[in-house]
């Protein structure tokens, strides 16, 4: 199966895959071969590609993914390999997701629901901080 | 006739310009390269991410409870014109056409009786229309400190429309730019973003897909993903389309700059042989008189 992992800048890893486990937005999913056709977005997370035995893992902070008839494509706004991964980037997308649920929260003061969605947003930032062992700085909710 | 000093200085000048002109033209060039090859990298995502979009809208634009983004404000009284130029002149035409474009619009939008918003991206399309639309102007974007178009400069420009939609500031928003076509060719483009429209050349594909969480939270997360991505491809293409500008006008100025030289050199040769021939008639003519 086909596996493709693209950036608005560009593209980031091409290769055949036996399997993929994306961070969807209802919680993870392993996608095989003749996986029936799908869209999902992503929260952040970690992203599990099985390449013959290699398992290549990249830290995504939101996108969606397109699982067709002839593979997988993730469109990802920002996919980094976990090997490469660095506190500053870590840092760089705590702070964008403080940020979106500060202004959520100035946008949307009588609707929970968007604030929710940063919120959630928020922690899923600091459950992959853990996941991959980098420390992100306290939430302030 | 000028004397032989002033042409000499003249020629010297223009040589030194021509020299400054080939430079920038080959910086250019090398900057023209860089900016084909980031457009042409962004190029897998946009194509994708429009795939999908097209799938999506074509399902959901029938429903009542379709997102703003895509079904619109219910009304287009309010447009606000994103005009994205250089933030350096000696292009050409690049960004007078750009600005000409917009200038054109939003003299037809007012005709109709619409209210015109302009966001200026880029100094020297701000420059151009602060005459005719100045009092249009509703914010300005700063590219100066880019250096290399990223997503993350589109997504400040998105994040600044976006914001003013959801403010109610506009309806309809479009964005000019150039596309790039060739190094001596730029079409100046305008594309509407919102509400979304498909860009032309994409259709829903016959692939039946389920969609999780569903349809409509997924495009309530994409539709700003679309503006940002809409602007990006604009931006990478503006940027192409700057260099590629900047590259032939200054081929152009190169060229006339040893035209000039040319005929200066002409010039000058002509007028020092008149010198010494006149030296010469009265050296004889003094000869003679004795």
């Amino acid at each position: 199966m086909q596996f493709d992992l693209v950036s608005p800048e560009r593209s980031l890893a091409s290769m055949e895959a036996t399997s993929v486990q994306i961070p969807g937005a209802d919680g993870d999913m392993t996608v095989m071969a003749d996986h029936a056709p799908t869209i999902t977005t992503l929260r952040p997370g970690v992203l599990k590609v099985d390449a013959s035995g290699t398992v290549h893992e990249f830290v995504v902070t939101g996108g969606f993914a397109e699982i067709g008839t002839q593979g997988i494509s993730v469109l990802a706004e920002r996919a980094v390999s976990r090997s490469d991964i660095t506190q500053t980037d870590m840092d760089a997308m705590f702070d964008e997701a403080q940020d979106s649920y500060s202004r959520a929260k100035d946008t949307f003061k009588n609707d929970s629901g968007p604030i929710d969605d940063a919120a959630k947003l928020l922690a899923d930032m600091v459950a992959v901080g853990a996941e991959i062992g980098l420390s992100t700085k306290q939430p302030s909710l | 006739m000028p004397n032989l000093k002033d042409l000499k200085n003249r020629i010297e000048s223009v040589k030194s310009t021509r020299k400054i002109t080939k430079a920038m033209q080959m910086v250019a060039a090398a900057k023209l390269r860089r900016a084909q090859e980031a457009a042409e990298q962004s190029r897998p995502y946009a194509e994708r991410f429009n795939a999908v979009m097209a799938g999506l809208s074509s399902a959901a634009s029938g429903s009542d409870s379709a997102p703003k983004l895509l079904s619109g404000t219910g009304s287009d009284q309010v447009h606000l014109l994103v005009v994205m130029t250089s933030e350096r002149g000696l292009c050409g035409g690049f960004n007078t056409n750009i600005a000409k474009l917009a200038r054109t619009h939003a003299a037809k939008l007012r005709d109709e009786g619409k209210t015109v918003k302009v966001l200026t991206v880029g100094k020297k399309g701000r420059d151009q229309l602060k005459r005719d639309l100045g009092d249009k102007f509703v914010g300005h974007v700063d590219m100066s400190e880019v250096k290399r178009m990223s997503y993350a400069d589109a997504q400040g420009v998105a994040k600044d429309v976006l914001g003013r939609f959801d403010a109610g500031e506009f309806d309809v928003a479009t964005i000019f730019f150039a596309r790039f076509q060739n190094v001596v060719t730029q079409i100046p483009t305008a594309q509407q973003i919102i509400p979304f429209a498909v860009p032309e050349g994409y259709e829903a594909s016959e692939t039946l897909y389920d969609y999780e969480p569903d349809e409509e939270a997924i495009l309530a997360d994409l539709l700003p993903r679309a503006v940002a991505t809409s602007i990006f491809s604009a931006l990478l293409e503006n940027g192409a389309s700057e260099q590629g500008a900047r590259m032939s006008a200054m081929d152009n100025a190169t060229r006339n700059a040893g035209d000039m030289i040319d005929q200066l050199t002409i010039q000058y040769n002509r007028s020092r042989q008149a010198v010494i021939t006149n030296e010469l008639i009265e050296i004889i003519s003094g000869a003679e008189a004795l």
